[in-house]
């Protein structure tokens, strides 16, 4: 089961304020689509403003990235620069 | 990094840039260097009130002028949905996009577009936006962040209300957002300290200073297709831009890309472009568009202004036990101001486990913030490095013993979730501490001041060729601007994975028709991403040499290796294979198979993190509050400086830009919204005569998410200066300095109130 990490906002809007939880998915895709069915709306809500950390490492498009059975997930804000 | 260190024969050494020969005498083009025979000049008619009803635009004067050919306001660009769109550098509201380049029913800040005309000559242009008679319904206006997240401010969007608060509010507000982000609980930290300090800070709004102005040509043939040239940061993000403003086709629209002048960030967007396009199709001929530095300042984004408020508890043995941040940025005229950033970054260095960050994104009459080198890192910064200053002087702690009890490392969780990899932050403070200036004695009036810093850096999509010569030369080809020495950082490492000299190796700038997309020059992104691309495509190459070689001795590939630009074989049979160079393969490449190339396309991951400390020796003047920097050196995890000359400039310009923002910088505004120092003369930039050598200490601690080991180093080195000048000022002056910037009047009026 991999451990997700959810944004402040995010948790309240759409999971009862639930910041951490546990997921079984292979992947990035598959997890969201099991969040959604959890939390519905969730998936819309992680598409735009957010990217991703797995297992420390940022993504921004992280639609086919791999989900191991231990991994961490961490949704956070976008980060652009300068 | 020496070069008895250094196991590669190109990366880590300081060849000539192979712009810079064009660039010190004069032939490089920029962006207003490039005119089309039959072009005309566009110009722009902008608000003279900081906030304004446009109840009517009358331009039949204006038309009516012999040598005008077109005109355009907002009425001329399509309405776009007012959606947050996962375009450009970060979440987009092209509609705010759309009505920053050009007005709709209210101007929203002295010197907001409200039309554009095009004529055929620069007087005449001028002219006609003279007989432009626009009837503005004058509204009051807000220019103070706090002012603007106050009750009963003027509101500027009669359609903005907070987000991420509940319930959410009924009434709107010029608060676009609130975010929070935390780890553990802040009140048991804050409980179990032994000593707090806590403070109020503000930093003004500042601009990037790039020395080029915005400007482009736009030419619309009559089927539709548009050719743009311009200075901007990615010529991918004005095709993109342009597209959705206008309504147009990616395909219909070639972005050139000029030399560019500067940027730190203030060039990811657009102001000109859509005008000149949109002017270029109704005239029917070329139109260049060149803004003044007086316009540079009243029209594009300078980063935020911000009023903050830091809060750090921590036992007597300098253990941080909590922290605690309340953010106000200034976001301009529309929302989007990068107080979230702030949130992220300004607790980042440490590893504290109960923290809360939250931040507000606020809306007033200012030109709407761009980017600016760290978006919104250097000012959280300024604030928890001065508390961490502060905290230091109150437990009689060294600075930097304070902070290396607290370093993140690999592993710590920043506020924002996410564990760190291999950083190099202890690095950065051991070397600081070890450096000879951290030592060096001072004299009356005088102090040092340390801070340290984070930035992100960020990867992405980017493309690269690499084409192999007839002769054996070989051209590298990418998709971003080159801002701080970036082709020649391209050029070195296709050479080292190709085998062969620097100077063999021709490095391209490509327009959005040669190469793939690639998106833009920031985040520190270019030599970590794209360098990563340039890397494959290049290794793609190596391996259609080695095939080509396999098929002139007769074997598989896997009995041909490559080194030191050559094909040789592996696995015996030397007596009968003679070591094929990449020149022979170009020169028999007809009779192998054709041209050799490799191209890829990536969606870079991976990148490091980047950390620094900085240490400013200054000078006070009692008698006039003057501040001289005496002394300046920085030190930064740079991964792998792949050309350590242009990291180390780099390091400098960034520390320089933070210095003057610390000391010199900051919009002024008189009673009526207007600003009273759009120009050089007036906005006090640090220049070189102001400053002493900026010393650099490049620590490499190698990203594994990089073939070479690369970090990006543009934006970290802007993130302490702030605290670094400011720490300094204050153990000087003996009377914390909380708000920049750290004016003679400001110092000599903290000098007066101890």
């Amino acid at each position: 089961m991999a451990r997700v990490l959810l944004q402040r906002e995010v948790a309240r809007r759409f999971a009862g304020g639930l910041l951490e939880l546990e997921v079984e998915a292979s992947s990035y895709r598959a997890l969201v689509t099991a969040l959604d069915v959890r939390f519905p709306g969730i998936a819309q809500a992680l598409t735009v403003r957010t990217a991703v950390a797995i297992d420390g490492e940022i993504y921004a498009d992280p639609l086919l990235e791999p989900i191991g059975p231990h991994s961490e997930v961490q949704f956070l804000p976008v980060i652009g620069g300068g | 990094m020496g070069n008895e260190e250094n196991q590669y024969k190109v990366i880590g050494t300081r060849p000539i840039r192979p712009d810079g020969v064009d660039k010190v005498t004069g032939r490089a083009a920029f962006g207003a260097d490039f005119s089309l025979p039959g072009t005309i000049v566009g110009r722009v008619l902008r608000s003279p009130h900081a906030h304004a009803r446009i109840k009517s635009i009358d331009a039949k004067l204006a038309l009516a002028l012999p040598g005008v050919r077109a005109m355009v306001t907002g009425a001329d660009f399509p309405e776009l949905p007012d959606e947050i769109t996962a375009g450009g550098e970060a979440p987009v509201n092209f509609r705010d996009v759309s009505h920053n380049v050009m007005a709709r029913a209210k101007a929203l800040y002295e010197g907001h577009a409200v039309a554009a005309v095009a004529a055929t000559t620069a007087a005449i242009a001028e002219q006609a936006l003279a007989l432009i008679k626009v009837e503005y319904e004058v509204l009051p206006h807000v220019i103070d962040v706090r002012d603007a997240a106050a009750d009963g401010a003027p509101v500027l969007h009669e359609t903005m209300f907070t987000s991420g608060v509940e319930p959410a509010p009924k009434k709107p507000s010029n608060v676009a957002g609130r975010t929070e982000m935390g780890l553990g609980n802040v009140e048991e930290g804050f409980a179990a300290a032994d000593v707090t300090v806590e403070r109020e800070y503000t930093t003004q709004a500042v601009h990037q200073g790039y020395i080029e102005p915005h400007a482009c040509v736009a030419s619309v043939t009559t089927d539709g297709q548009a050719t743009v040239w311009s200075t901007s940061q990615g010529q991918f993000m004005v095709r993109e831009f342009c597209s959705r403003l206008l309504g147009m086709d990616r395909a219909a629209i070639r972005v050139v890309p000029s030399e560019i002048g500067g940027g730190f960030g203030g060039k990811t967007t657009v102001y000109l472009e859509p005008l000149a396009i949109a002017l270029a199709k109704k005239s029917g001929k070329p139109v260049k568009m060149v803004m003044t530095r007086d316009e540079v300042f009243r029209a594009t984004g300078p980063t935020s202004g911000a009023s903050m408020k830091v809060k750090l508890g921590a036992k007597r043995d300098g253990t941080l036990t909590a922290g605690d941040m309340t953010l106000y940025y200034q976001a301009g005229a529309f929302a989007g101001g990068p107080a979230m950033l702030g949130c992220m970054t300004g607790f980042a260095p440490y590893a504290l486990t109960n923290a809360r960050a939250v931040g507000y994104d606020v809306v007033s009459n200012r030109p709407k913030a761009a980017a600016y080198r760290a978006p919104g890192a250097p000012m959280a910064a300024f604030a928890v490095e001065s508390a961490m200053d502060e905290l230091a002087q109150k437990l009689g702690m060294d600075p930097i013993e304070l902070r290396l009890k607290n370093a993140a490392k690999k592993g710590t969780r920043a506020i924002y979730g996410v564990k760190f990899p291999e950083i190099g932050f202890v690095e950065t403070l051991e070397a600081a501490k070890k450096h000879p200036h951290y030592s060096a004695p001072l004299g009356p009036n005088q102090a040092r001041g340390v801070a340290s810093g984070f930035w992100f850096n960020i990867g992405g999509q980017s493309s690269a060729a690499v084409h192999v010569n007839e002769d054996g030369t070989a051209e590298v080809v990418t998709g971003n601007p080159d801002i701080g020495g970036s082709r020649a950082s391209m050029a070195m490492m296709a050479a080292e994975v190709l085998g062969i000299e620097y100077s063999k190796v021709k490095p391209t700038v490509g327009d959005t028709g040669q190469i793939g997309y690639s998106f833009l020059t920031g985040g520190s992104r270019v030599t970590f991403a794209t360098g990563k691309a340039v890397c494959e495509a290049a290794q793609a190459t190596v391996n259609e040499l080695r095939a080509r070689a396999a098929k002139l001795w007769e074997c598989p590939i896997e009995d041909v290796e490559w080194k030191d630009g050559a094909a040789h074989p592996v696995g015996g049979q030397t007596d009968t294979r003679t070591v094929l160079s990449l020149a022979e393969l170009a020169e028999s490449a007809a009779k192998t198979g054709g041209p050799i190339s490799g191209a890829v396309g990536i969606n870079a991951a991976g990148a490091g993190a980047g950390f620094g400390t900085q240490i400013c020796d200054v000078e006070i003047d009692p008698e006039t509050g003057k501040v001289t920097v005496l002394r300046y050196t920085v030190v930064q995890d740079v991964g792998r400086a792949i050309h350590p000359a242009y990291v180390e400039g780099q390091l400098q310009g960034g520390a320089v830009q933070g210095i003057g923002w610390a000391l010199n910088e900051e919009y002024v505004y008189d009673g009526n919204g207007r600003l009273d120092n759009p120009g050089f003369l007036d906005y006090r930039m640090p220049v070189a005569s102001d400053l002493p050598m900026i010393d650099t200490v490049m620590i490499e601690v190698p990203n594994p998410g990089h073939p070479f080991g690369v970090r990006g180093v543009g934006e970290t080195p802007i993130v302490p200066p702030l605290a670094a000048v400011a720490n300094a000022v204050s153990r000087a002056a003996k009377v914390r300095l909380a708000d920049l910037p750290i004016s003679p009047p400001r110092l000599l009026a903290a000098l007066d109130g101890k």
